[in-house]
Order: C-alpha cells, then sequence, then structure tokens
C-alpha cells in the first residue's frame, strides 16, 4: 500500500491510500514504527485515502497507539471514511482511538 | 405399412451399399500418392455414408399418428407470441388470431422491446403483455430462452403454446393438439412451420417439407421428434421439472469450476503471501476447498457442502481475527500498565469483547483482503448470484434454445410428439442475407449444442434418441465435405491429380448402386414432396455451415462471441447481397474454367477420357446444385399468390 509521510515540526502526519487489510496492514506497522523511532513520537493517520479496514488493518492501530504511547507520544486518526468510523464504532474502539474530522483538529489535540 | 416396408427395404439396401462402396474406397483404391486431396474426398465420402444411414435409420420409424382424442375440458393453457423487434401490427395479427383460439386459454405478448406502444395495443385487443422483471437488470438475457423463462414465472397454466410474432395460428390448434398430452408422459406437440410469403420456386428454401413432415415423423417414430422454437404446446411441469434438474446441475458444475479452478489461483495467492498469517490463511481455505471437492466427488449434496466450506472460510476468518483481537487487547493493556500521559476522558481502555466480535462479520473478513478468496466464497454457494433466476426451465445453453430443451426431456424420459397437420402460417425471409442469417443462427445453435452436450454421451437418452439427434447435428457440418466436391473435380480438370486409384469398372460398379439406391431412399421417403431445394441448400450453403461450426466451436471452447444476430423479418434492402455468397459465386466461376481446361487437356490428349467425362458430369451436377444461389440472388421478395409458380 502506498503511505505518504508528511514530517513536520511537533507530529508525523501518514496517510495511507487503499484497503488497510491483513496484506497491508503490517506495512502501515512498520512504517509507524519508523517514524517513531526516528524521533517523531506524535503520529497522525490521515485515513482520507483509506477505503476499508478489517480486523488486521484495526490491529495495526492499536499497534501504532502502542509503540507512540510507549515512546511516550500519541497516535490519533483524521479524516476516516464511513466504513472505518463504522468499524471503529461498533468495536466500541472509538473510545480508544478518537477519530478527527481533519488533520489540524489531531494535532491541536496535543 | 407397406410403404414402411418399403422403406425398410430401401434403406437397408442404401446403406449396404454404402458401406460396401466406402470400404472399397478406404481399402482398394485412395490414391495415396496423392493424399492431399485423395484423403479429403474419400473423408467426405464416408460423410456422406454416415449421413444417409442416420437419413435411413430416420426413415426407420417414419410414423403417421393417427388423429388424437379430443382434449377433455378445463385445462388450462397460456399462449405466448414471443417478439423482440417485430413491427406493432404484425405483433397484433398474431396475438388476435392466438387471442381466438377456440380452446378456453388466456393469450400473453412476450415483448422483449418492452414496447409501451406494443402494451397499448395488446391491452385494446384484451390480450396479456409481459416483459422482463427488475431481476433481469444486468444480467445475461438469454435472448428467446430468457424471455419465455421469464414470462413462466409470470403464469400457471397446465400447458403453454409457443408462437413466433409471426405465426398466425389456426383457431382450432389446440384442439388438434391438447389431446395427445392425456398421455402423462408427453411434454410437447410440435406442429409443423409453413410460410405463406414463398413462392412455388421458393427461391430461399424457405419451406422445410422434408424436415416438417419425413424426418420429424421419422424422429417421433423414435421419440425423438423435437421442439423447433414455434407453433408448439409444451406441458409445464415438463419444462419446470427441466429447469430445476438444470438448476441443481449448473450450480454443481459452477461450484465444481470454482472449487477446481481455486487451486492455481489459491496457489498464486500463497506464493505472494509475505504475511505468515496470510499464507496460512490461504493454506486452509486451500485445504477447505480441497476436501468439498472430494466431498462432491464422493456424492455428499451439494447444500451442505457448499455450506460446509462457507462455514469453514469464517472459521479461518474468525481465527484471523481472533489473533488480531488477542493482538490489540495486549497492547491495550500494555499501554494501561505504563503510565504515560492520556487523555483525561479516555481513562482506561475498556475494550468490548462482544463488539470485537463484529469484526468477523463477513462484509469485513479479513479474508476480504485476498480477493481469489473472496471470488471463490462467492462462487461457492447455491444461489446462482449471476442469473436472473435461479432455475431456468427453457435451455439457455444455445443460441437455439428448442432443440436442447427436447433433448434435455428426452433425457428425463418424456415423450414427444410430432403432429403433422399445418396449424399455423408464417413469414419466412424474402431476402438472402436475413435468410443466411437465419440459417447460421439455427446452425451455430446446433452446434453449440453438439458440442457441449453431445447427445452421444449425455446420459438417460435411449440410443435411438441420441442417433435422431446426432442426424440433425451432422448434417450441419456438410459444408466441409462440400468444398472437397467443388475442390476434386477442378483439381483433376486442371491438373490431371486423380483422387482414386483409377475410373474403372471396379469403381462404378460400387460407385452407382449406392447413388441410385440413395436417390430412391429420398424419393420413398419425401413421398411426391419436392426435396430438390433442401439438397441444393444443404450444398450451396457450405460457407455458412463452415462459418457455424467454426464459430461454434471457438464460442464453446475458447468463450468467443459467436456475432449473434435476431434475425429481421422485415424484408431489407437486397443490394449487394452478392457478397454474402461471394465464395459461392466464386466456386462457379472455378468449376466453368477448370470444365473449359479439362475438355482442352483431353483434346490435347493430356488426359484420358472416363476420367475427363467423370469429372465434366461431376461439375455440372456441382453447378446445377449451386444455381440455386443465382436463383435466390435474382429474387426480389414475395409479391403474392398470381405470380406464383
Amino acid at each position: 500500500m502506498e503511505i505518504e509521510t508528511d514530517l513536520r515540526a511537533d507530529a508525523a502526519v501518514l496517510r495511507p491510500a487503499g484497503r488497510l487489510t491483513m496484506v497491508t496492514a503490517g506495512e502501515l506497522r512498520a512504517r509507524i514504527d519508523e517514524t517513531v523511532a526516528g524521533g517523531h513520537r506524535v503520529v497522525v493517520l490521515d485515513l482520507a485515502d483509506t477505503t476499508f479496514m478489517d480486523s488486521s488493518g484495526l490491529g495495526a492501530l492499536v499497534g501504532g497507539l502502542r509503540a507512540t504511547r510507549v515512546a511516550g507520544g500519541d497516535l490519533r486518526l483524521a479524516c476516516a471514511g464511513a466504513q472505518v468510523r463504522t468499524v471503529l464504532q461498533l468495536t466500541t474502539m472509538d473510545r480508544v482511538l478518537r477519530p478527527y474530522d481533519t488533520v489540524e483538529d489531531a494535532l491541536r489535540a496535543s | 405399412m407397406s410403404r414402411l416396408l418399403l422403406l425398410r427395404v430401401v434403406a437397408t439396401l442404401t446403406i449396404v451399399l454404402g458401406v460396401n462402396y466406402v470400404v472399397w474406397r478406404w481399402l482398394e483404391s485412395v490414391n495415396w500418392s496423392a493424399w492431399w486431396i485423395a484423403v479429403p474426398l474419400v473423408l467426405a465420402e464416408t460423410y456422406s455414408v454416415v449421413d444417409v444411414t442416420l437419413f435411413g435409420l430416420t426413415m426407420w420409424r417414419a410414423r403417421t399418428r393417427p388423429a388424437p382424442p379430443a382434449p377433455g375440458p378445463g385445462l388450462t393453457v397460456d399462449v405466448f407470441v414471443t417478439t423482440y423487434d417485430e413491427p406493432v401490427d404484425l405483433v397484433l395479427r398474431t396475438a388476435e388470431a392466438a387471442r381466438d383460439l377456440r380452446y378456453p386459454h388466456r393469450t400473453w405478448v412476450l415483448d422483449d422491446g418492452a414496447r409501451p406502444e406494443l402494451a397499448a395495443a395488446a391491452a385494446d385487443a384484451g390480450v396479456g403483455y409481459l416483459v422482463r422483471t427488475a431481476d433481469w437488470e444486468g444480467r445475461n438475457r438469454h435472448a428467446k430462452a430468457g424471455n419465455l423463462n421469464n414470462a413462466l414465472f409470470q403464469t400457471d397454466g397446465e400447458f403453454l403454446v409457443v408462437l413466433d410474432a409471426d405465426q398466425i395460428p389456426d383457431p382450432e390448434l389446440l384442439h388438434r393438439t391438447l389431446g395427445y398430452f392425456s398421455d402423462p408422459q408427453v411434454a410437447l406437440v410440435q406442429t409443423p412451420q409453413y410460410f405463406t410469403n414463398v413462392p412455388e420456386a421458393d427461391p430461399l428454401g424457405s419451406q422445410a417439407p422434408l424436415f416438417y413432415g419425413p424426418i420429424q415423423q421419422g424422429k417421433d417414430g423414435w421419440n425423438a421428434a423435437f421442439f423447433c422454437g414455434s407453433n408448439a404446446v409444451l406441458r409445464r411441469e415438463a419444462l419446470m421439472q427441466l429447469g430445476l434438474v438444470g438448476y441443481v446441475r449448473a450450480t454443481d458444475q459452477a461450484v465444481r469450476e470454482a472449487l477446481r479452478a481455486s487451486r492455481t489461483v489459491l496457489a498464486r495467492a500463497r506464493r505472494r503471501a509475505d504475511d505468515p498469517r496470510v499464507a496460512a490463511a490461504v493454506d486452509e481455505v486451500s485445504s477447505a476447498a480441497r476436501s468439498s471437492l472430494a466431498l462432491l466427488d464422493a456424492g455428499e449434496p451439494l447444500a451442505d457442502v457448499t455450506y460446509a466450506f462457507q462455514r469453514r472460510v469464517d472459521e479461518v476468518s474468525a481465527a484471523v481475527v481472533g489473533t488480531d483481537v488477542a493482538a490489540m487487547r495486549a497492547d491495550l493493556e500494555a499501554i494501561g500498565a505504563w503510565p504515560v500521559e492520556t487523555d483525561s476522558e479516555l481513562g482506561a481502555p475498556v475494550v468490548d469483547e462482544e463488539a470485537l466480535a463484529r469484526l468477523t462479520d463477513r462484509e469485513w473478513s479479513p479474508l476480504g483482503a485476498l480477493a481469489s478468496v473472496q471470488a471463490l466464497v462467492r462462487a461457492v454457494d447455491v444461489d446462482r448470484a449471476d442469473e436472473a433466476q435461479p432455475v431456468m426451465p427453457v435451455a439457455t445453453l444455445s443460441v437455439t434454445e428448442d432443440m436442447a430443451t427436447a433433448m434435455r426431456l428426452h433425457a428425463l424420459g418424456w415423450r414427444t410428439v410430432y403432429h403433422h397437420e399445418r396449424l399455423a402460417h408464417g413469414l419466412a425471409p424474402e431476402d438472402l442475407g436475413t435468410m443466411i442469417t437465419q440459417r447460421l443462427r439455427w446452425a451455430q445453435g446446433t452446434m453449440q449444442v453438439f458440442l457441449q452436450e453431445n447427445p452421444l454421451r449425455v446420459p438417460g437418452l435411449r440410443f435411438g434418441q441420441r442417433l435422431m439427434y446426432l442426424a440433425t447435428m451432422w448434417s450441419y457440418l456438410s459444408g466441409f465435405a462440400a468444398v472437397v466436391y467443388l475442390a476434386a473435380p477442378i483439381i483433376f480438370l486442371c491438373f490431371g491429380v486423380l483422387p482414386v486409384t483409377a475410373w474403372t469398372w471396379d469403381f462404378f460398379a460400387r460407385f452407382l448402386p449406392f447413388q441410385l439406391a440413395s436417390q430412391v431412399l429420398f424419393l420413398v421417403a419425401a413421398r411426391g414432396i419436392r426435396t430438390w431445394r433442401g439438397q441444393q441448400y444443404s450444398l450451396a450453403l457450405f460457407p455458412v455451415w463452415i462459418r457455424a461450426t467454426w464459430t461454434a466451436a471457438a464460442n464453446v471452447w475458447f468463450g468467443r462471441p459467436l456475432g449473434f444476430a435476431v434475425t429481421p423479418k422485415v424484408r431489407q434492402d437486397g443490394r449487394g447481397s452478392w457478397r454474402l455468397v461471394l465464395p459461392q459465386l466464386v466456386a462457379m466461376g472455378a468449376l466453368v474454367v477448370a470444365a473449359v481446361v479439362g475438355i482442352a487437356r483431353w483434346g490435347l490428349g493430356y488426359a484420358p477420357w472416363v476420367g475427363t467425362w467423370v469429372n465434366l458430369l461431376w461439375v455440372a451436377y456441382d453447378l446445377v446444385v449451386l444455381s440455386v444461389i443465382v436463383q435466390a440472388l435474382r429474387y426480389r421478395g414475395y409479391t403474392g399468390a398470381e405470380r406464383m409458380g
């Protein structure tokens, strides 16, 4: 999957495009880990181009949350589409990973 | 019965003489030094001997049925007038005649063109009007077979009559045919197709007096008279049984094909899988597919096997979700255990197990990430989602629904009847282009059935029925033999190449009696009706038969489209139609040139006189046969009874 990276002063914004599934979740996890290892403790996932997410995709988000928290940072979601929001709501994971409407909102939350 | 006895004597004689001739040809007289023409010729001759043998067997049981009993009261009948794009007034004329059939019934116009003006006209005429339901949108429409299948599920009569839009029925149609159905095994009564817009000379060979007569009567004797698409009465129950059996068979076939095909696609997915979890899931699904196929082969019911397969896939999916959820929980617990800065309203992360179980929902299944698996899961099911109706009573495997439907009815043990009485009067094509399109379509349809459901192998048919279906299909292979029969004399006259070892007494003593016997057989079988047109066209349309065989094979084996067109009933401008028969015109030219060259070679002493004269006679015969093409080109359409003859 294609993941666009935007490194800012206060955070890294990752923009995964396509379907976030069992096949692609590993790539996102690896990218988050690299970003954290590179010193960016706050990671914002811009999900505007993520069309679909399954349990493995959700697992990658939680794994990423853990990695950032361990490093003393945070992982935040922005611009999630309808399917991703539904998955988050139905699994009640939106209580752990709150989806923000825009990347700016997510950044401001800190 | 003396006629039947005579037929059998002549048929036996013809077959014996034919076998005698062709065996001698193979063993004693093939000129192997010119094998490139000698072998095709002996093959073509073998083809013809088989053809005449099958004709002889057809005539073996030619039966003239006594009049059927009068039908009892209270039978329910739906009369279907099928149309696609024929003019409204033409359809309406047929619909009104159908409405006025004497036996109580309901009449329906089946309009595949969904034309509002036809709907209004049908309402005015007091007949029903049916179009495709919404289920057909975006799915294969299956032409006329689909039209009939759609109507079958919107009506409920015990019997149904199928009429083409231009076949005007006689008011007695039902009274004369329904009586046959007092035999509960009878599924179909077919009556002849006869055309009123055809002059006595029938330049386009539209009437088929040999087929709608001796041939169908002969097939009837073997319980193999078949459905010809129009002017027929069918028993709904038989068609429905056909639909249900067909549904099970089609589903079984589709599921098996999907499971078999899955081996390669899953193997490819397995090679591409970087993630060990993906690889494991693919392995699981592969093993499920393998065992499902084994269960099907062991005769387990389709429903159980597909259900079990779906469940296995769901379990694999659930297992993947399970490991995901376990990992998530571990991650969250880890975060909870670490003294990290958290959002104040977040508190300790609480995750609801039940909520997480929703991730196994089939729509969100992690296996959905594997397109190959997803397609497989969809295919291994019994809902036939690709079709508008899971049950298709009228066969849809071919562009001509009729023969395939009849063959399947016979395979299920039903009886059919050929009732030899004109009870509908129709319109034939009036120009060469339309006629050729129509013949091509029939031939393609027949060859499609032949290649997909070979009558020699279809389970349930009796031996005689197999031969009768084979006879019809075999006759459409004549195009290849025709090319050889046209080429052989040209090659001899121009180049002196002999396909047989010699034109000697040995040859004539075997060839002539066989030819004579087969002509007598035709004469006795035809009983005075003129069959010459049919004989001419079976040779003269050789490019059509070859194209039909070729395109049907490409369609069945390689999925190529047939280039199929619905036959237009309205006369089109015939200009330039010589292009349609260019191969025949070229052949005629070549025959004439060959005759001139042959005479010159003989005159100059390069060629023996016997061979030359035999081949000149042969050329003359070919030219007389092909001359029908010239007549057809000169035909300008039907101008009425006063110019008949």
